[in-house]
């Protein structure tokens, strides 16, 4: 009876809780149902998963209204999987949110912030498993509006500025999203994604579905922070509170990507994409720019979460060359590289923010010395940074092997030692990090730290070993990664 | 024993000690020292057990991956790794650093799980992981010049590493197949692959790690590194490569040109470093000769060489643990105190020589005749130089000058006993081997037709000796020998930091002003983009500044109106 309304309740659980903590309005309870609706959710997420996997595409239509009129929430492989990264970093983050919650937020606001937190969790579950192309804007509205409200939480007086500015980017971002889709509804008279696909067809060449697509290209492309829009986002992952740099870090830019994907293949189609426009030159280029120049950045940045926000930005460019490649291949390491790259981000923020925990500031300087003092954190540290290099047996890896397949597939050799040598930037700015805690002496007027909680240590080697275990086991996520790609291109599965 | 078996088919050989290493840890006292000495011991149990065949199949990332491929290539590796694992933990007993021996145990494993591979992917993992573990080997010693010497070599053990998979990722591009059977240099791919285990095995102008990094490291960590990473290159070359007719040359030219250096060096634990080279030149050029002789002969003589060479960097371990210093110049007459150590360091310096009796002898002997036999006659000649110049600089220099010369005056108790033990248990084998060497060619891969011990062998053997040592005295005598001279032109320090530039000034200044000019010009530049960088991606950069909201929206309409325009002309 209720799994037919697994889809629903995926979005509905998160969305009820979040008033419901306001109203209770004590921090540790708000806290103890974030932790328990993100592990429902989790289990709804991975319960989707299994039945898509099993008999394909799951249709609900909500409130009982037929699809092209009512709103439809469409479960495949590709978003199935996107609801898994994100509840699944949801279900690791929530638990870790208390001690970081408690020590850098107030506590007259504890209870906003988790009310925020499902809300953004809301907006993002909602984006990804709606088939109903308005529906979207709703939800990314929805999270983006949180996310504001959860970065300006943050201790710094910058993140009032920070969140400010995303602010404004953000909607200048949704609006052109919105614009794009208000311009399809134009052409086709239908909001619902499959109606559309099934419509656009006739009208594809006409200036204004040519605009639609560049507007909602470059609107995502904001969201997404693909380079150079991408401006927004380092501050904001810096200056936000840890277990929110932790939350978006893992997981909104993910579902912005998820969500291009959608438009570009399911909407518009692989081959509009390919032969009208020229979408594919456009996002290599950018992808290749913003890995080299993030990477760049990166390596100089004093503030090690900032180092990692950059990091995201030239990873964000893998996931885009992973899409620019238009082959399977390519998609596939795309799509695997979002769920990686949550793994990789989601242990390296982690244990900073057990860090900041302790020292109150994650500046590289302020990190000498500290593998001694906090050898669990910073060697959790090392791990994630290894996966992000993309060292064996670990998940960065898999999806540069890939990359770098899909390049070759294609004969674009270039490409394929670009990604080689961006790696090494990598190595460089971990490098840093690594020398600061492990080769250099404690700054003497620092006191000494001690090991973080277990409260903050259990997630992040939860989440530091599963760089591990899917770096080795690579039949869940690559095998719904490559489904998933088949699917968006059309081939079946 | 069924049960036995079948368990020692289904897990990798190696992941016995590698899993093992991360219980080492969380043990103290007597329990741990047993743990240790049990692991190797366990480890070989499995691989004599093991049958020929290919075992462990599994299928990642769509390539057909085997995981344990038995072979007698593989066994005789697998099983001189675990001896040498265990006589290297033995040395390594006393040691309070638990984590010490939890890498050595763990770059121990993944030797030898490199060794049981039976395809490149799984070689490669393997590859990284003796990468990885053996560099804590070297950063054990704690000293800055440990450190920066470390960072260098796990750049080049990576940097050979990426290689291998690069050269993987053609290969089977390719060919369709990752398995790692003879590759031969045919293709871009093999190419590739055969420079990732050019680099591990110190080919010449690759090698520079080895001197580099060996003597930097921990007293008993150089035990295990001397043992592992280059004989995994060699048996890797040996797997794909043999018959390779420029191994013949390049390994003859690894024989050679070592020896001067080792010669002039001042550090003993450096000379072993170049003599270390210098034999591992006697293994490539057998692996290039590729005939079944041949490659008999490179496979006894790596297995005899792990022993030897290990027991002759121990006893000068044992040197540096209880003198603290290893420099030529500021040691002598150590007899008087460490006699036993003394002792052991000569059977070492005798097998390493190839004296007759001992392990050298009987696997050289097999790489020297067949190069003559297929009639390399210029390498059979640049190896018995090179036989007279090993015992030359290690079978004579190395005990003389730790041992005898002029002493010192330096005073110190023997060795501790397990590494006492441990030096005795390497030098047993030795004479063992070098005594009854059918042991050691009754499991080589290919049926041993091959006698030792005629008068031909031993008497040529022992007039090369002779005049070796000849010299030797001559040099000494007559007071030319390097390092009697005690000069400050003897410390490696040197060479790099004085002899190095200087010798770049001097060419330049041949080439002439416009060289310089070049140069200058180069530097310029170089600095010049590196002030870009820092302006451009610095903490104030304009990359990395806080950028306006409206920089933001103008780079919108940019890209929107690059696309829209891009579209719309279409």
């Amino acid at each position: 009876m209720i799994a037919a309304h697994y889809a629903a309740l995926q979005v509905v659980a998160p969305l009820i809780a979040a008033p419901l903590c306001v109203l209770l309005r004590r921090g540790a309870l708000a806290w103890l149902v974030t932790v328990a609706v993100s592990w429902i959710a989790l289990a709804i997420a991975i319960q989707l998963l299994v039945q898509v996997m099993a008999t394909g595409p799951v249709s609900y239509e909500l409130g009982g209204w037929a699809a092209p009129w009512g709103i439809e929430y469409r479960v495949d492989s590709v978003n199935a999987f996107v609801l898994l990264i994100v509840s699944g970093i949801s279900a690791v983050a929530a638990p870790y949110a208390h001690h970081t919650v408690v020590r850098e937020i107030p506590e007259d606001r504890h209870y906003l912030f988790y009310s925020a937190y499902l809300l953004c969790l809301t907006g993002l579950l909602g984006i990804t498993i709606t088939g109903d192309a308005f529906n979207v804007f709703v939800f990314l509205e929805i999270s983006s509006l949180s996310s504001y409200a959860l970065i300006s939480l943050g201790g710094e007086r910058k993140a009032l500025t920070a969140a400010y500015q995303y602010l404004v980017m953000g909607t200048i971002g949704a609006t052109f999203f919105l614009i794009g889709v208000g311009l399809i509804y134009a052409m086709t008279g239908t909001l619902n994604m499959a109606d559309i696909a099934a419509r656009l067809d006739p009208v594809e060449h006409t200036r204004t579905v040519l605009a639609a697509f560049a507007f909602i290209i470059v609107g995502l492309g904001l969201k997404l922070a693909l380079f150079p829009l991408h401006l927004w986002l380092p501050n904001a992952y810096a200056y936000a509170p840890s277990a929110v740099t932790v939350l978006l870090a893992a997981t909104a830019t993910k579902v912005a990507v998820y969500t291009m994907l959608r438009f570009v293949f399911t909407l518009f189609g692989a081959d509009f994409a390919l032969d009208v426009t020229f979408f594919a030159e456009f996002l290599i280029a950018l992808a290749l720019v913003g890995v080299f120049a993030a990477s760049i950045t990166a390596v100089f940045q004093n503030n090690v979460k900032r180092m990692l926000a950059y990091s995201s930005v030239a990873q964000v460019g893998y996931m885009m060359l992973g899409v620019g490649f238009f082959s399977v291949t390519g998609l596939t390491g795309g799509i695997v590289h979002l769920f990686n790259h949550a793994l990789m981000k989601g242990a390296l923020f982690m244990a900073l923010g057990a860090v900041f925990y302790r020292l109150g500031s994650v500046r590289i300087e302020h990190m000498r010395g500290l593998g001694r003092q906090m050898p669990l954190t910073m060697f959790a540290f090392v791990l994630g940074g290894l996966s992000l290099i993309g060292l064996p047996l670990t998940v960065g890896f898999i999806s540069k092997w890939y990359l770098i397949l899909a390049a070759l597939e294609r004969g674009w050799w270039p490409i394929a030692g670009l990604i080689l040598l961006s790696s090494l930037l990598a190595v460089a700015y971990v490098w840093r990090v690594v020398e600061a805690a492990y080769f250099r002496d404690p700054p003497p007027d620092r006191p000494r730290a001690t090991e973080a909680p277990l409260a903050l240590l259990v997630p992040t080697w939860i989440l530091t070993l599963a760089n591990f275990y899917f770096g080795i086991d690579t039949s869940v996520t690559v095998g719904v990664a490559a489904d998933a790609a088949r699917a968006l291109l059309g081939e079946g599965g | 024993m069924t049960t036995f078996s079948e368990l020692a088919h289904g897990i990798p050989p190696g992941l016995v000690l590698i899993i093992g290493a991360g219980i080492v840890p969380f043990l103290r006292g007597r329990p741990r020292d047993a743990y240790l000495l049990a692991l190797p011991a366990v480890g070989l149990l499995q691989i004599v057990s093991l049958e020929t065949g290919d075992h462990i199949r599994a299928s990642v990332l769509g390539l057909e991956i085997l995981m344990l491929r038995v072979d007698r290539l593989a066994l005789v590796f697998g099983y001189i790794f675990h001896i040498a694992a265990f006589v290297g933990i033995v040395y390594a007993l006393h040691l309070k650093k638990t984590f010490e021996h939890a890498a050595a145990l763990a770059y121990a494993g993944s030797a030898i799980g490199a060794v049981f591979a039976g395809d490149l992917v799984t070689l490669f993992v393997y590859w990284e992981l003796t990468a990885i573990t053996s560099v804590f080997l070297i950063f054990g010693r704690r000293t800055p010049r440990a450190c920066q010497a470390g960072m260098r070599y796990l750049v080049v053990q990576i940097g050979s590493g990426v290689l291998l998979l690069s050269g993987t990722v053609l290969h089977y591009l390719d060919t369709n197949s990752v398995a790692f059977g003879h590759l031969g240099v045919t293709s871009p791919g093999t190419t590739l692959i055969f420079i990732a285990f050019g680099i591990k095995c110190a080919f010449p102008l690759l090698h520079n790690w080895l001197q580099d990094a060996y003597p930097e490291a921990t007293v008993t960590g150089t035990v295990f590194l001397s043992a592992f990473t280059t004989k995994l290159a060699v048996y890797a070359l040996a797997r794909g490569y043999a018959g390779t007719e420029m191994l013949v040359w390049i390994g003859a030219t690894m024989t050679a040109f070592p020896i001067f250096y080792a010669v002039i060096e001042n550090d003993l634990r450096r000379v072993l470093a170049y003599s270390l080279n210098n034999q591992l030149g006697f293994m490539v050029t057998g692996i290039g000769i590729g005939t079944e002789m041949a490659l008999n002969g490179t496979i006894s003589h790596a297995f005899s060489h792990i022993l030897y060479k290990a027991l002759l960097f121990m006893s000068m371990g044992a040197v540096l643990y209880r003198v603290g210093t290893i420099k030529g110049s500021e040691l002598g007459g150590l007899y008087k105190s460490m006699p036993w150590t003394a002792a052991f360091c000569i059977v070492g310096a005798a097998s390493i020589s190839a004296f007759p009796l001992f392990s050298g002898f009987i696997s050289k002997a097999l790489i020297i005749t067949a190069a003559a036999e297929n009639g390399y006659f210029v390498t059979w000649l640049v190896l018995l130089f090179a036989s007279a110049g090993v015992f030359h600089h290690s079978g004579i220099k190395i005990p003389y000058f730790a041992f005898f010369a002029h002493d010192s005056g330096k005073r110190c108790e023997e060795a501790p006993r397990n590494m006492l033990a441990a030096m005795a248990i390497a030098a047993a084998l030795c004479i063992g081997i070098g005594v009854y060497p059918q042991a050691l060619y009754g499991i080589l891969p290919f049926p041993v037709d091959f006698q030792p011990y005629t008068s031909t062998h031993v008497l040529t053997q022992l007039q090369l000796l002779l005049f070796s040592a000849l010299a030797f005295a001559v040099l000494i005598r007559t007071g030319v020998y390097p390092p009697e001279l005690r000069s400050t032109n003897l410390d490696s320090d040197w060479l790099y930091r004085r002899l190095g530039p200087l010798a770049a000034g001097a060419v330049s200044r041949r080439v002439g002003r416009a060289a310089a000019l070049l140069r200058n010009g180069a530097k310029a530049r170089l600095e010049d983009v590196a002030g870009w960088f820092s302006r451009h991606h610095g903490p104030e950069g304009a990359m990395a500044r806080t950028w306006p909201t409206g920089a933001t929206v103008l780079w919108v309409a940019i890209l929107l109106g690059a696309f829209l325009i891009a579209s719309f002309s279409a």
